[in-house]
């Protein structure tokens, strides 16, 4: 073994690039099969643009400041909504889940609701909130509403009764029983939740932006359409994934760090 | 945040610090007082909707005896710790000299940890005051189950003995005067339960508290009591004084005849 410390130390370095650019490896192939074609016009730039175009198209428009501009609203709805939707969400699972009559009254409601595509409730949006902020933060709330209710509700009512007996016969209040034990017993459930609602959170966003917006990243696209420019409108669409993969990355540290108890979620 | 008041945990402090030394055996020199509840129960009885599980039972424990209850499944001896907990009550029959809540505490067959909240946070559980009070008074009940050492750990990390150990100090840590034990070492192996009858028998004869222990064990019953009390069909059956001297020797002749004796019993 101590023979040929070189190849060891080669082969590691060797297993580590494997390691690190394996999953990279196809999607670069693509890449520059797609830069090629569009090099020998074997592919019209109004069917897709070259990735070099998109690149130079994300440039122009981070030193004109428009990417910034449609970013920072974009960012704005996500976030103002899913805070709105799930904070209400969050609320009425805690409610529901912690109270048998409550729930009597309101799941039928919200059972019928939810089977109601949010998405179909444009029209009567636009109806309502003109093309305003408020109907796209209305549609982003609505759509991270039941992934956050139903998980809360879950959670909290898989909560072990025996934990909750425990907690009572040492002491613990109603709000120490709260914060103590069905609080962090429902927090993996919630988080569920969570990375749900920040799927339906994108989703939604895109399909307000494009039907009615003057700024955001799907108003961008819309608007690059009506010029032609597929390279703006391939880099938003860019855009829209790196955000989507942005959200799930900080939902996944927010679970390795309050999660970090239980040995399936701690960070490797 | 809880029910546990600062003024009942600044004795314990002041106390935990003139604790008798480990040898002592007489659990009445703690603080002149002595700090077992006297319990009398006088012909209590338990109806769940048509099924009667306790009938008419009568019992008078002195203060800091060591009881044990024997049962087959179902015989309705852990109805009868569920009396005595508080957290059930009795349909016929009074129960006297019943403790107040903050006064007993209970060990459950699981370990009823927080996953979610580190060993000595588990101790700590329900106490209220000064965090560094409380974590030292946490602490020094970890170190009488001799896990000071993994007071920094997750509960899942644990091995089964070793939770039911953390149990048995986050119920310590409220100098209960009243201890019941609803067969918290059914669960562990043969090798463990006999560590634990140890820690137990010790822990007991330096605390002074009474105790009352369910279990199906024999052996566990004999080793530890200074009364067996058999349960069958709701109804007191036997009640066997134990006057071997501490700590037992299973090898003893004598033990083995009365083990033999309430097994007989037990069995039919």
């Amino acid at each position: 073994m101590a023979a040929k410390p070189g190849h060891s130390v080669l082969s590691r370095l060797g297993n580590s690039l494997y390691a690190r650019l394996g999953p990279w490896a196809l999607p670069l192939v693509l890449l520059i099969v797609w830069q090629a074609m569009a090099q020998f016009g074997l592919l019209s730039t109004r069917v897709a643009p070259s990735p070099v175009s998109v690149v130079v198209a994300a440039w122009t428009l981070t030193l004109s400041g428009e990417l910034f501009v449609n970013l920072g609203a974009s960012f704005q709805r996500a976030i103002i909504g899913t805070v709105i939707g799930g904070g209400l969400g969050f609320a009425l699972g805690i409610l529901n889940g912690s109270s048998r009559r409550l729930e009597h009254f309101l799941d039928t409601t919200l059972q019928m609701a939810r089977n109601v595509p949010h998405l179909a409730l444009i029209p009567l949006v636009i109806l309502w909130f003109g093309i305003d902020e408020a109907g796209k933060l209305f549609l982003v709330a609505l759509g991270v509403f039941f992934p956050i209710y139903i998980n809360t509700f879950h959670g909290i009512r898989s909560v072990d009764a025996g934990l909750i007996e425990m907690g009572g016969s040492y002491g613990l209040g109603r709000w120490g029983l709260f914060r103590q034990v069905v609080l962090p017993s429902a927090l993996p459930s919630i988080l569920v939740g969570l990375r749900f609602a920040l799927g339906f959170m994108w989703l939604t966003l895109i399909v307000a932006e494009t039907i009615s917006a003057t700024t955001g990243i799907g108003y961008m696209a819309m608007n690059a359409r009506e010029f032609m420019q597929t390279d703006v409108v391939v880099m938003s669409i860019l855009l829209y994934a790196l955000l989507g993969k942005a959200a799930d990355l900080a939902a996944r540290a927010l679970e390795a760090r309050l999660l970090r108890w239980n040995s399936a979620y701690r960070a490797a | 945040m809880t029910s546990l008041s600062l003024p009942s945990l600044v004795p314990f402090i002041a106390r935990a610090g003139r604790r008798p030394p480990l040898s002592s055996a007489n659990p009445l020199d703690d603080d002149g007082s002595g700090r077992g509840v006297p319990l009398l129960l006088d012909g209590i009885g338990k109806q769940f909707g048509e099924r009667q599980v306790l009938r008419d039972l009568s019992l008078d424990i002195p203060a800091g005896q060591f009881v044990t209850v024997v049962g087959r499944s179902g015989c309705g001896k852990s109805t009868l710790l569920r009396l005595l907990a508080g957290l059930d009550a009795p349909s016929e029959g009074r129960l006297h000299g019943a403790v107040s809540r903050d006064d007993v505490r209970i060990m459950y067959q699981d370990a009823r940890l927080l996953p979610w909240r580190s060993v000595l946070d588990n101790v700590a559980l329900g106490l209220a005051g000064p965090r560094k009070q409380v974590r030292a008074a946490a602490l020094e009940a970890l170190s009488q189950v001799g896990l000071a050492d993994r007071a920094n750990d997750w509960p899942g990390v644990l091995s089964g003995g070793q939770r039911q150990r953390v149990a048995l100090a986050r119920a310590l840590v409220h100098r209960p005067r009243l201890l019941l034990l609803d067969e918290p070492l059914g669960a562990l192996d043969a090798l463990t339960r006999i560590e634990m009858h140890a820690l137990i028998e010790r822990i007991w004869r330096e605390e002074g508290f009474t105790a009352l222990l369910v279990t199906h064990d024999v052996t566990e019953a004999v080793v530890l009591a200074d009364r067996v009390v058999l349960i069958e069909d709701g109804a007191i059956v036997l009640d066997e004084e134990v006057s071997l001297p501490r700590p037992r020797d299973r090898a003893d002749p004598e033990f083995g005849r009365l083990e033999n004796a309430i097994l007989g019993r037990v069995l039919g």
